[in-house]
């Protein structure tokens, strides 16, 4: 039985005296799909966040396929890691960003091709054969040339996924992926998002969109003001929701 | 929504407007070119002739070579210098962060004039340069004078000066790039300086790039003050001509001419500098001076009535 491959103890972050995780426990398995929902302002990308390390946590306990995020425990201290090590961490994990974050100087081909040969040192032609093939697997075989402003955020965000797995990651993060995108835009994205999740890779989805929790999530975290308000099968969650909050913020958004 | 095709409105032909202010303002400037070239041409002061004879003399010309060397050593020192202290004034280290500030503050703070000299005059302040350990004992033991020469006072004073001033140049590209490119390109493992030179430094560019055509423009022409340190480069050579030969207007002319020539190719080359950086960042580049022709050329043909003298060319 693996461990988990996310596995957050109480975890806390604060912005100045402002808390924005208080006390966050939680795993993911290996090949789980989690779906973080919540309003704007709950943490949810915060926490995100944090497992990767683009936010350092204040207290409590995160770990990544067993390994803690940002940290070494040596005797009973932690110590903090060196920038070699945070990066060599990181390259194990994929984020998605809501604002698609492509490289603009960089064709499609090379933003995914960018970082296995820059971190990675892997050879030139090799990754750009991979690359090729994961732009195909998203569907822009045909945008490989394509600087990122000729493209729609659809085909950004595609090509944001695919720069994300040429790295080859246990673990995928996506931040409010279609948050950005408009309407007849988010389909494609969560179709490549489902593709994804059926290969069996590890994700945390935070995300808006009900639909897309309820089908392919296999647990549902509902979030607010820095704490998990319920959790449990996506389904379960939606269908009977427990609390008030979980309710009141469903009702909205449904 | 009923299609419009087949009776479209007649083309619209209306008066253009007319701009007496404009035919004024051109009769005025007429008269004083005219006035400027009558003058060139009459006025026997201005020595067409030892211009003419002198503009291309072995000194001017080596005078002019010395000036593009020095601007471009002068320049890659300040952008080199300029880039790193960019980067540590960025630098999350505050020791890093303060040195760069306080370089910043003293070299922008006092005028380059003086640190030309200051740099000539160094010798007076430290005779001797010595390679060791810091007070301990020395392995290399060199004269200032031999080290100091004209050139390498002239390098430190003007690439020193260049670097204090590039440093917010760089800085400010760097600053507009999008946060969310440093997390991007965190989140896939590249570590800050791979994260700086491939992926912010490329956008920072678009920004950094007139004003360094400003900043390289300005230099060539500040290479002048290296008269003080004795540098052959063109002022210096301009200035003993005239001062040998008595004939000041004309050499000064010539070095008019030089210099306006050198900064026009500057000009010229700093356009496609800007198109290369821009690729991936607008739709349409602007167009080459030869496109622009072209596009020209096909337009004024398309004028349906430009005989109607508004155009006035």
């Amino acid at each position: 039985m693996p461990g988990p491959m996310v596995q957050a103890e109480a975890v806390h972050k604060r912005f100045g005296p402002l808390e924005v995780l208080k006390g966050i426990t939680l795993e993911v398995a290996p090949r789980e799909v989690m779906c973080l929902l919540g309003p704007s302002g709950s943490g949810k990308s915060t926490f995100l966040r944090c497992i990767n390390h683009l936010e350092k946590i204040n207290s409590g306990r995160l770990r990544v396929d067993g390994e803690l995020v940002g940290y070494e425990e040596r005797g009973d201290r932690l110590h903090e890691l060196p920038e070699r090590e945070v990066c060599r961490r990181r390259t194990e994990i994929g984020m998605v960003f809501q604002r698609f974050n492509l490289f603009p100087h960089m064709t499609a081909l090379e933003n995914v091709a960018a970082a296995p040969v820059l971190v990675k040192k892997e050879p030139r032609a090799d990754v750009a054969t991979r690359a090729r093939a994961l732009l195909d697997r998203v569907g822009l075989s045909d945008k490989i040339e394509a600087y990122p402003n000729q493209l729609s955020g659809g085909q950004q965000q595609r090509v944001a996924i695919a720069r994300a797995l040429a790295m080859q990651p246990k673990l995928m993060l996506f931040d409010e992926p279609t948050s950005a995108l408009d309407p007849e835009l988010v389909g494609e994205v969560l179709d490549v998002m489902r593709a994804l999740a059926e290969e069996g890779m590890t994700m945390i989805v935070v995300t808006h969109e009900i639909g897309f929790a309820r089908e392919v999530g296999d647990t549902l975290v509902f979030m607010d003001e820095g704490v998990v308000v319920e959790a449990g099968t996506p389904r379960e969650v939606i269908a009977n929701p427990r609390h008030e909050r979980t309710k009141a913020f469903l009702s909205k958004v449904l | 929504m009923q299609s419009t095709e087949g009776h479209r409105p007649e083309e619209i032909r209306a008066v253009p407007l007319r701009h007496p202010g404009r035919w004024a303002a051109a009769a005025v400037l007429l008269v004083l070119a005219v006035m400027l070239a009558h003058n060139m041409l009459t006025n026997p002061r201005w020595q067409w002739g030892v211009i003419r004879s002198n503009l291309f003399s072995p000194p001017i010309v080596s005078g002019a070579e010395n000036t593009i060397k020095i601007t471009i050593f002068a320049m890659a020192i300040g952008v080199i210098l300029g880039i790193l202290l960019a980067v540590m004034r960025l630098s999350p280290n505050q020791v890093l962060s303060s040195a760069a500030w306080l370089f910043i503050w003293f070299f922008r703070g006092t005028p380059v004039y003086l640190q030309l000299t200051f740099w000539f005059a160094i010798s007076s302040l430290f005779p001797t340069f010595g390679l060791g350990v810091p007070f301990g004992p020395e392995f290399v033991h060199l004269s200032a004078n031999t080290i100091i020469t004209p050139l390498v006072a002239g390098l430190l004073g003007l690439g020193l000066n260049e670097g204090a001033y590039y440093a917010e140049i760089v800085r400010a590209g760097i600053l507009s790039v999008d946060h969310g490119q440093f997390e991007a390109a965190q989140s896939l493992g590249m570590r800050r300086a791979t994260l700086m030179r491939k992926i912010v430094l490329p956008q920072a560019m678009r920004v950094i790039v007139p004003p360094t055509g400003n900043e390289l423009n300005n230099m060539l022409k500040t290479t002048s003050l290296l008269v003080v340190v004795t540098y052959p480069e063109l002022m210096y050579q301009t200035t003993n001509d005239a001062a040998r030969t008595f004939e000041a207007i004309p050499f000064y002319v010539g070095a008019c001419m030089w210099y306006l020539f050198m900064t026009t190719l500057l000009t010229m080359g700093q356009f496609y500098v800007e198109r290369y950086y821009a690729r991936g960042s607008s739709y349409a580049l602007p167009p080459t001076p030869i496109q622009r022709m072209r596009r020209n050329l096909t337009t004024l043909r398309r004028i349906p009535f430009s005989a109607s003298g508004t155009g006035g060319s």
